[in-house]
């Protein structure tokens, strides 16, 4: 059966949020297997840093050792670990976005030194590369990139969270005009202890939002004692404190009143590198876990032939490959169409625009990558059983350091409602097809045509499932959009409900043309990770969008939308413990993650 | 000076090594590759001399294209050039050092570093094959006397001293009772032990500089050399699985169970 989505848009031309109206499986993806060499040697290079210099250190680490990060931050500087998003003319590499987020996955390993790295790489030294003028980034970009000057990023206020654009800290000019002076407060700033350059938010003349850079040592600026934190206890976190902080004119970043510009831009690589970060730690984890169970033995047997504790590895690895192959088929996107453009001298502009052309994508990785890494280390601390509660074992370490991942970067809560508020905004301004896909959809779908199987392969029920999510979404949408409006974003609940959807949605395609591409035929433990997550999602969806339903509607129209979207989560029956054996026996051989990039 | 390095592809201890079924060699399914340990040191003690006393870093490997890897590699961590001598048929100590041979009558090097031996096979004989061979002055298992937590060591002060005339070389290496100091002649070949230094990390702009270095193929033929083997593998087994262990209660237990049921002392 044809395919009821049909894409809109050439395929060539990568498009954010594009996923939703294409076929699965309709265009290649990067993926760990179309990695360069140079990639893959990158990626190495950063994976034997962190293991070799940074896990051997942990503890020290956790016991907040003086200058530790500081050093380390250094040593990585000196492999050039931190330069790879600095343009080269400012002592960078001026690298891929591919190699950018391998790099946040190779020093994903340790809660601590992740978030110390990506605060640095990320959110503290983005903001002037992107935004900076010519004599900032030659200021501050050469030692950044090589961990002489470390940087932080501060937003948040004891009154502005979530709600980041409510700063209360203010900046005037100075009566002579040589100088900013800086009134307020920031909390939870990461890399605070030890930074020398912060990026800070503030509002001109308490209105126009506005980004600057304070450097430390400045008269009136101070740094506060460090919180005492649940996990990541290795990384610093302090509040600031700005009276009458006085800085240069010359360090204001952008333009006054345009400061939410760089706050939600670097928001969008931040999240997808949180996405990679966590990939990072769900490895390294796994790998643990399943060695644990074992050598474990009750019962006189080892813990990891009791099928329960199979099914949990098995659940594991199938969402590594999501992430994964979700995370490195964003940024593959975001280099695509980085390359179809000209470089010159609006580098940053480009970057920026592309960025956002994925941003909803960024928010599906933030959401599912904090959320697989949680479920993962609450799994592995299960498997340890009373062992993963004591400090001894470092899976306890792991399950408190993963949490914050859902809090920071975006709450979660405020990601879901940025995937289905982005998806709404395109189609309103007629960038994504939604509506007139919409109609497709119900059309289809009162017309009982449904995905079903397609490509009559090993995966054709997952890419129906696919489709069958997409439809779902779609579906939703149009009936939440008909009842509500304009005034949608106040029905959280409906709004988080598609998010998931959608969110399953690409989960399950980039899965199934990421099995559908290797060139050697279908790999078994591919296709039944691949399976195994479809058939979650389709159940864990088929509540979500029926949620969502009922949330937008009622009374008959209601039955009849619960009566059309119900064939899209037919029961499809499947054989869970062959899948489950297939992915754990492959992942016992390989001693982790069956499917380790080279 | 003009040194010459080696870097053998091989399998990375970390995959899983596994036997055919038929003892013909080891499922290469899956397996990840990686540079020899030793060869990697030997890069590290070429990159360390070069930088002291000037001059260039070549690096060799022999195997089929994937080998090119592990010249990036090399190159990556600092090499100047590489020679890729292709070949993909099976190799042994001496067929690869008769290759080797021929490659270093063509670069003509002041100092060939090799690995004392590779971790596939561990035979432990090309660099005493190829010096023999050569005619040229041989040191095995190079190594030092500082540690490798040494400030030498974090200054990456080479180990392997030339004189000042570049006519010679002292060369620290270990021996079952310690360690001796040998003088050689140059041109000579060292083959390098596991305590000889820390080998660098391959660093990103290295990474990226890698990419447009050259790559020279060389084959077999083109060398002159019969690269055939002399080594004929027979059969291939897994060693036994290791038998469960005892726990003993203390050094006593110990002394007694050696003595009466292990029979060892
Ligand atoms: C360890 C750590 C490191 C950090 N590092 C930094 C840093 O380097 N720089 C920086 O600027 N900040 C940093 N933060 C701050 C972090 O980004 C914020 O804590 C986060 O954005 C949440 O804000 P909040 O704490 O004010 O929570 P709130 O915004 O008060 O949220 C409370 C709850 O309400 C929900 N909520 C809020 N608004 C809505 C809404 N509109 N709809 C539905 N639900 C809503 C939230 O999802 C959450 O569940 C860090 C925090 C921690 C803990």
């Amino acid at each position: 059966m044809a395919a009821v989505l049909q894409p809109t848009h050439p395929a060539a031309v990568p498009q954010g949020g594009g996923f939703l109206f294409q076929e699965a499986g309709g265009t290649r993806i990067t993926t760990p297997e179309t990695f360069t060499e140079e990639q893959r040697m990158l990626f190495r290079t950063g994976l034997q840093f962190c293991r070799e210099q940074v896990l051997p250190q942990a503890d020290a680490i956790e016991a907040k050792t003086p200058g530790l990060l500081r050093s380390l931050l250094a040593r990585a500087g000196e492999l050039g670990l931190l330069m790879v998003d600095v343009p080269e003319r400012f002592g960078g590499l001026g690298g891929d976005k591919t190699t950018s987020l391998l790099l946040a996955e190779a020093n994903g390993l340790m809660g601590s030194w992740s978030v110390t790295f990506a605060a640095h790489v990320g959110i503290g030294t983005l903001p002037i590369a992107w935004f900076g003028t010519e004599a900032q980034k030659a200021k501050w970009l050469p030692k950044l990139a090589t961990g002489e000057l470390v940087a932080a990023y501060a937003l948040t206020e004891q009154g502005s969270g979530s709600d980041a654009l409510g700063a209360k800290t203010k900046a005037v000019k100075s009566s002579d005009g040589k100088s900013w002076i800086l009134n307020g407060s920031k909390l939870y700033i990461t890399n605070a202890a030890f930074a020398d350059v912060f990026v800070v938010f503030a509002k001109v003349d308490g209105e126009h939002f506005t980004g600057f850079v304070v450097e430390r040592g400045t008269p009136g600026f101070t740094v506060g004692p460090e919180e005492h934190k649940m996990g990541i206890r290795g990384s610093s976190t302090c509040p600031l404190y700005l009276e009458d902080a006085r800085i240069p004119v010359e360090n204001l970043l952008g333009e006054i009143g345009k400061g939410h510009k760089i706050a939600f831009n670097i928001l969008n690589l931040g999240r997808l590198k949180l996405g990679a970060a966590v990939l990072g730690g769900m490895k390294l984890q796994f790998a643990s876990v399943l060695k644990f169970a074992a050598d474990r033995k009750q019962f006189q047997t080892p813990v990891a032939n009791f099928p329960l504790i199979r099914e949990k590895l098995a659940r594991m690895a199938g969402a590594i490959y999501a992430i994964e192959t979700m995370t490195y088929r964003t940024t593959g996107l975001i280099d695509a169409l980085l390359a179809r453009q000209k470089a010159g001298a609006d580098d940053e502009a480009r970057t920026i625009a592309a960025f956002e052309e994925f941003a909803i994508e960024a928010s599906i990785m933030k959401v599912m990558g904090s959320e697989a890494l949680g479920v993962l280390v609450d799994d592995a601390v299960q498997i340890h059983g009373g062992a993963g509660y004591i400090q001894e074992y470092p899976v306890e370490r792991a399950y408190r350091d993963a949490r914050i991942n859902r809090i920071f970067e975006g709450t979660n809560e405020i990601n879901r409602m940025l995937v289905t508020g982005m998806v709404l905004k395109r189609a309103v301004k007629g960038t994504l097809p939604l509506f007139a896909q919409a109609e497709t959809v119900a059309r289809a779908l009162a017309e009982k045509q449904l995905p079903g199987a397609s490509g009559g392969d090993a995966v054709a029920g997952a890419a129906g499932d696919a489709e069958a999510l997409k439809m779902a979404a779609l579906y939703t949408l149009k009936v939440a959009a008909e009842r509500f409006g304009t005034e949608i974003e106040k029905h959280q609940e409906v709004m988080a409900a598609v998010a998931d959807v959608v969110m399953d949605a690409y989960a399950v395609d980039s899965m199934v043309t990421r099995t559908r591409q290797s060139a050697s035929g279908l790999d078994p433990v591919k296709v039944a990770m691949t399976q195994a997550f479809a058939a979650d999602a389709i159940a864990r969806s088929s509540e979500r969008a029926r949620r969502a339903l009922c949330a937008s509607s009622e009374g008959e129209g209601l039955e009849r939308q619960l009566a059309a979207i119900a064939p899209l989560f037919a029961f499809r029956a499947f054989d869970p413990a062959a899948l489950r054996e297939t992915v754990v026996r492959a992942a016992e051989e390989a001693g982790g993650y069956p499917l380790a990039i080279g | 000076m003009k040194i010459l390095v080696t870097a053998k592809r091989v399998e990375d201890p970390e995959s899983k090594i596994k036997v055919k079924a038929d003892g013909s060699g080891i499922v290469q399914e899956g397996l990840k590759y990686k540079i020899n340990p030793f060869d990697e040191i030997a890069v590290e003690e070429g990159l360390r001399l070069a930088a002291k006393h000037g001059g260039e870093v070549v690096v060799v490997s022999i195997g089929p294209k994937e080998v090119q890897e592990q010249l990036r590699h090399a190159l990556a961590m600092g090499a100047t050039k590489a020679v890729w001598v292709n070949h993909g048929g099976a190799l042994d100590p001496m067929s690869a050092a008769g290759l080797l041979k021929a490659v270093l009558e063509r670069e003509k090097p002041d100092l060939a570093i090799l690995g004392k031996q590779s971790i596939d096979d561990d035979q432990n004989q090309t660099g005493q094959y190829l010096a023999e061979w050569l005619g040229w002055s041989q040191a095995t298992f190079a190594s030092k006397v500082e540690s490798l937590e040494s400030d030498a060591e974090k200054a990456k002060t080479p180990a392997i001293h030339i004189a000042a005339d570049g006519k010679s070389a002292q060369v620290v290496r270990e021996v079952d009772n310690g360690l001796t100091t040998l003088s050689v002649k140059l041109p000579a070949i060292v083959t390098s032990d596991l305590r000889l230094n820390l080998p660098r990390y391959a660093s990103l702009p290295g990474i990226m500089k890698a990419k447009n270095k050259p790559i020279e193929e060389l084959t077999p033929a083109a060398l002159g050399v019969d690269a055939s083997p002399q080594i004929q593998v027979v059969k291939l087994s897994a060693p036994p699985p290791r038998k469960a262990g005892v726990k003993v209660g203390d050094v006593q237990e110990l002394f007694t169970k050696l003595k009466n049921e292990a029979k060892v002392i």
